[in-house]
């Protein structure tokens, strides 16, 4: 039954993209949402992405420093795994998260108001591939916007793993810059971007397969809304680990 | 001229429609009457794909519809304008926007020639002005009659109405139906109502069909109202006591 139930709302999400999938009927107006939705994810969510790097690097930096009281690896290291930490895992991986929570329920409940309110079955009266405007647009935004606030997002971790580590004394500035520029590997940023990409694949597209599909009242738009951050969140962690797995051997 | 054969529709158990067979004729405004529940709507979503039958089928002219694929079914779809039960205006646009909506997206239109058409059905359903209005800020009728702007704006040949003018008073009823009729005549174009409006039956049913438990209860035209003798219809139509009594005086009884 629960095999059956995956089984079926898959085979729905993947026709849903094949129809997505087909030429624009007219670019000029997919250029214009994909804009608008660039600004609304990307400038949208610039602040809390912001909010929650400068303390996954504090906190990373801070933590850190206290597992390495008493023991002998250099102070410098607290640098080197700030930065590691934050580009590798925890930069796409949280920023995702949150915005599977801000855009994701935001888009799930946009698609699904339209359907109940039959904007969709207009549109699809006038003859518009309601999957492709509705979905294309915001997927390809996301592809866009959600790697380059993922990459500010790292950039602004470490700085917070700088702020909470130099002034409060924990180590000299030098010391921090040096760690920085300790083993640096750059497929690591190459993974940050292929996680990046994939988590705001799943985030967008789950978000409008849950609103698209959407049937009854205000409760069932609730339960979509609530369900596109749910699974969403699932997915991106269940692709972090594959992503993990597959790109570390 | 849209025909169906023999449309049977179910939700799980439920049988809506069983065995629908009629046609909608061109340059006609054609009536889908009957009591709320009857499977009105449901006929007509039917009839422009938004449901699949059960069984059966539905022929725009010389074409099968459901025998289309995606793309052709978006060929047809290009030449039918509907106005929703609700209106299904896009409440985050303006009128104008709205009405504008499938002139961006299917035409290379300037934004002069665009704004000139709008403004051309606007001043057709009497609303000059309101371009810059919201959905919401404006009445039940003029969200009815913007709709009805907006499925117009692209010259359909098929117009769909859901019930025009339900929660409308008499008078502005009236200035939809005719409204519709004239639109009908003027373009020439195969028009489907459906309404359980007894005003809206008297004043524009050239073709009617009536819907009771699933089927096609009676069929004909407004003349043919007053004089029929089917229960079914008369109980529809002339439903209180006040209104069998104005039929029967007007049929000198
Ligand atoms: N999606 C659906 N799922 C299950 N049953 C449905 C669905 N849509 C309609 N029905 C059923 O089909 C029947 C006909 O509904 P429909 O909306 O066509 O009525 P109607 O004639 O348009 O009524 P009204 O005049 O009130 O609009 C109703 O009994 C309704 O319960
Ligand atoms: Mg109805």
């Amino acid at each position: 039954m629960f095999l059956k139930n995956i089984l079926y709302h898959f085979g729905r999400y993947v026709m849903m993209l094949g129809t997505a999938i087909s030429r624009p009927e007219k670019v000029s107006m997919y250029y214009k949402e994909t804009m608008r939705q660039m600004n609304d994810i990307g400038i949208g969510s610039l602040f809390i992405v912001g909010l929650i790097a400068i303390f996954i690097g504090a906190v990373t930096a801070v933590q850190f420093s206290y597992q390495l009281d008493g023991t002998l690896v250099p102070v410098y290291y607290i640098g080197y795994v700030v930065r590691d930490m934050t580009i590798i895992e925890l930069a796409p991986t949280f920023t995702c998260l949150v915005l599977a929570g801000k855009v994701g329920s935001n888009i799930a409940s946009e698609i699904g108001g339209m359907r109940q309110k039959e904007h969709i079955d207009a549109m699809e009266i006038m003859g518009v591939n309601t999957a492709a405007y509705l979905i294309m647009p915001k997927v390809i935004a996301a592809l866009v916007v959600i790697p380059m606030l993922v990459a500010v997002g790292a950039f602004i971790s470490i700085i917070g793993g700088y702020l909470a580590s130099v002034p409060t004394g924990v180590m000299a500035d030098a010391d921090y810059i040096k760690g920085l520029r300790s083993f640096f590997d750059p497929f690591n940023v190459t993974m940050m971007f292929i996680k990046a990409v994939v988590f705001a694949f799943i985030l967008t597209t789950v978000s409008c397969y849950q609103g698209y599909h959407v049937r009854g009242g205000s409760i069932e738009l609730g339960q979509a809304s609530t369900n596109a951050v749910v699974f969403s969140d699932i997915l991106i962690l269940v692709a972090d680990y594959l992503l993990a797995v597959i790109l570390t051997s | 001229m849209i025909r169906t054969k023999d449309i049977f529709k179910s939700f799980d158990e439920k049988e809506v429609l069983k065995g629908i067979t009629t046609e909608f004729y061109k340059g006609k405004t054609n009536l889908i009457i009957g009591r709320s529940g009857a499977g009105k709507t449901v006929l007509l979503k039917l009839l422009v794909g938004l449901l699949q039958p059960t069984s059966g089928e539905v022929w725009y002219d010389d074409t099968n519809f459901f025998s289309l694929n995606k793309k052709e079914v978006r060929a047809i779809r290009m030449q039918v304008g509907m106005l929703f039960q609700a209106s299904a205006l896009f409440d985050s646009m303006t009128v104008e926007e709205n009405i504008r909506f499938p002139l961006d997206m299917f035409t290379n239109m300037t934004y002069k020639e665009k704004r000139k058409q709008v403004d051309s059905c606007l001043e057709r359903v009497s609303l000059s002005g309101v371009n810059d209005s919201f959905p919401s800020e404006i009445s039940g009728g003029m969200q009815k009659r913007v709709g009805i702007a907006r499925a117009i704006v692209l010259n359909p040949r098929y117009l769909f109405c859901d019930e025009p003018n339900s929660g409308l008073d008499p008078k502005t009823s009236i200035v939809i139906d005719e409204l519709i009729l004239d639109i009908t005549k003027e373009k020439n174009i195969t028009t489907v109502i459906n309404t359980h409006d007894m005003n809206s039956v008297m004043e524009i049913g050239e073709n009617i069909i009536l819907l009771y438990q699933g089927e096609i209860a009676w069929r004909g035209h407004r003349g043919e109202v007053l004089e029929s003798d089917n229960e079914i219809l008369q109980d529809f139509i002339f439903a209180s006591p006040f209104l069998q009594r104005l039929r029967e005086s007007a049929l000198g009884k």
